[in-house]
C-alpha cells in the first residue's frame, strides 16, 4: 500500500512543474489526474483483485440469468441487453466501492490531498481509472455472453463498443463521486448500489434499448439511444466538474 | 406569548384551515366530471402533491447547493427538512394514484413513463432520506446529502426524457400542455387551490422538520460542551489525587 503513495509522489516530482503560486495549481491537473491514474492502474496490476473478482462475479450473474428465461437466440435477442446492462450496473457499484475505501487503510487519502496537485486530479484519475477497469471487464463479458447465449456481436460490434463506452462513462462518473462520499458510511456495501442504481436509470434505458437494436434480427442505428446515453454523460460530468472541488475540501 | 409563537400558531392555523377549505371544494365546489364522476376528485389532491413534491425537490437541490457553498449546517438542516416533505407528498402521489388508476383504467400499476419516473423519484428520495442515517460524521454527512441532493434533482428531467420513450397511458397534462388540453375553470380553480394548501402544508412540515433539526444541533453542542468540562474536570482531579491522597492518609 505504501508503494504507490510512494511512487505517485515520484511521479509527481518528476512531471509537475515547478510552480508554487496558486493560480499555477490549476495547470497541475493533468498530470496530477496522470498520476493519480497511473498509481490506481498499477495498484491494480500488482493485487489484479478487483478485476479478477469482478470478472467471475460477471461470469456468476451471467451464469445464473440463464435459469430464468430459456438461452434460445430468439429469447436472448430479447433479454440478453437487459441481462448485459444489469451485470454491468452490478460490476460497476461493486468495483467502485473500494476506489476510495483502499485509501482508508493507511489513511493514504489525507496524504493525496496533502500532494501539490489540484484536489479535482484525485476524483479525475479515479474516475479514469474506474473506467478503464470496467470497460475492460465488459470487454471481457461480451464474448462470453456471445457463445452462452448465441447472440453474435460481430456484425454490430462497432455500435455495441460505442454504447458500452458510454454507458460506462455514465456509471463511472456519478459512482466515483459517490463512493468518495460513502467512504466513511456504515452499510456502505448497501448504502452504494443503494445510491447510484436509481440514479442511473437513465443508462440502464438507454444502454439497454440501444443494445437492443443493435443486437435484433434487423439490426438499427440506435440514433436516439446513442443522444440520451451521451446527454446523460454530458449532464453528469457537468455536475461533477462543478461538485468535484467542494467534495475533498473537508 | 412571543412573536414566534404567535406566528406559529398563526401558519399552523392557516395551513390547517386551507387544508379543510381545499378538502370543501373538492368535494362540493369542483364539477362532476363526465366519464370519471366521483373518483375523479382524487385529482385535485394527486396533481397538487405532484407540484408541491417538485417544489420540494428544488429547495433540497438549491439548499443543498448552498450548503456546499457556504459550508453553514443550517443549509443542510433546510435541504433534509424539505427532503423529507417531498418525499411524504410523493408517497401521496403514489398511492392516490393506483386509487384512481383501479376504476379507471382497470388496474392499480402499469409500466407508464410518468408512473415510473414518479416511481425512480420515489426511490431516489428514499435513498436521499435513507443516507442521513448512516453517516454518523456531521459534515461528512451533510457533504453526502447535499451532493446526492443535487445528483438526484439533476436526474430529474433525465430519467423524464428516457423514460418517456416508450410511450405511455397517463393522461396527459391538462394544464400547460398544448392546444388539445381542456380544463373547466372551475376544476382549474380548485387545482390551484388545493395547490395552495399543499403549498402551506409542505412550509409548516419542513418548518417543525427544521426546527426539530435545529434543536437536535443545540442539544449535540450543549452535550459536547458538557463532556469537554466533564473531562477537563477529570483530568484536573487525577492531576491533583496523590497530593489530596497524601494529605488525607
Amino acid at each position: 500500500m505504501a508503494s504507490p503513495l510512494q511512487s505517485v509522489h515520484d511521479s509527481q516530482i518528476s512531471s509537475a512543474p515547478s510552480a508554487s503560486t496558486t493560480s499555477s495549481l490549476s495547470v497541475r491537473l493533468w498530470p496530477g489526474t496522470w498520476a493519480i491514474f497511473a498509481k490506481e492502474v498499477r495498484t491494480e496490476l500488482r493485487t489484479r483483485e478487483l478485476l479478477v473478482t469482478t470478472a467471475v462475479f460477471t461470469l456468476v450473474v451471467v451464469f445464473m440469468f440463464s435459469f430464468s428465461f430459456d438461452p434460445t437466440t430468439a429469447e436472448s435477442r430479447r433479454f440478453g441487453p437487459g441481462l448485459l446492462w444489469i451485470a454491468f450496473l452490478f460490476a460497476g457499484t461493486l468495483m467502485l466501492e473500494p476506489s476510495f475505501l483502499r485509501e482508508q487503510a493507511n489513511d493514504t487519502l489525507a496524504a493525496l490531498r496533502l500532494a501539490p496537485i489540484d484536489p479535482c486530479a484525485i476524483l479525475l484519475g479515479k474516475t479514469l481509472a474506474n473506467f478503464l477497469f470496467l470497460a475492460i471487464t465488459e470487454a471481457l463479458l461480451l464474448p462470453v455472453f456471445s457463445v452462452f447465449y448465441n447472440v453474435s456481436l460481430l456484425p454490430s460490434l462497432p455500435g455495441l463498443a460505442l454504447v458500452c463506452l458510454l454507458g460506462t462513462l455514465g456509471i463511472v462518473v456519478p459512482g466515483t463521486i459517490f463512493s468518495a462520499v460513502t467512504a466513511h458510511a456504515r452499510m456502505r456495501e448497501m448504502l452504494l448500489p443503494l445510491l447510484l442504481l436509481p440514479i442511473l436509470t437513465p443508462i440502464l434505458i438507454a444502454a439497454t434499448e440501444s443494445t437492443a437494436a443493435l443486437l435484433s434480427d434487423s439490426p438499427e442505428w440506435p440514433a436516439m439511444g446513442l443522444k440520451l446515453l451521451a446527454g446523460a454523460d454530458i449532464i453528469f460530468l457537468t455536475v461533477a466538474y462543478f461538485l468535484f472541488a467542494s467534495l475533498l475540501e473537508e | 406569548m412571543s412573536l414566534n409563537r404567535t406566528l406559529w400558531l398563526f401558519t399552523t392555523l392557516v395551513a390547517a384551515l386551507w387544508m379543510a377549505a381545499a378538502g370543501y371544494a373538492i368535494f362540493f365546489f369542483a364539477p362532476d366530471e363526465a366519464t370519471m364522476h366521483e373518483i375523479q376528485r382524487i385529482f385535485y389532491i394527486h396533481v397538487a402533491s405532484a407540484w408541491t413534491a417538485g417544489i420540494a425537490y428544488f429547495v433540497v437541490a438549491l439548499a443543498g447547493a448552498l450548503y456546499l457553498i457556504k459550508r453553514n449546517p443550517r443549509y443542510d438542516w433546510a435541504a433534509l427538512s424539505a427532503g423529507e416533505a417531498g418525499f411524504a407528498f410523493t408517497t401521496v402521489v403514489l398511492i392516490t394514484g393506483p386509487i384512481w388508476a383501479k376504476p379507471v383504467w382497470g388496474i392499480w400499476w402499469t409500466w407508464d413513463p410518468r408512473l415510473t419516473w414518479t416511481f425512480v423519484l420515489w426511490l431516489m428520495y428514499a435513498a436521499y432520506l435513507l443516507l442521513g442515517t448512516l453517516v454518523d460524521d456531521k459534515q461528512r454527512r451533510a457533504t453526502l446529502r447535499s451532493v446526492y441532493g443535487i445528483f438526484a434533482f439533476v436526474n430529474v428531467p433525465l430519467v423524464w426524457e428516457t423514460i418517456r420513450w416508450w410511450r405511455g397511458q397517463h393522461p396527459s397534462p391538462v394544464i400547460g400542455g398544448g392546444p388539445g388540453a381542456k380544463l373547466d375553470l372551475t376544476m382549474k380553480a380548485v387545482v390551484f387551490f388545493t395547490w395552495g394548501a399543499t403549498l402551506v402544508l409542505f412550509a409548516v412540515l419542513t418548518r417543525e422538520r427544521y426546527r426539530l433539526e435545529v434543536l437536535r444541533g443545540q442539544t449535540d453542542e450543549l452535550r459536547q460542551q458538557v463532556e469537554d468540562s466533564a473531562s477537563a474536570a477529570g483530568s484536573e482531579g487525577r492531576g491533583f489525587s496523590p497530593a489530596v491522597r497524601g494529605s488525607t492518609v
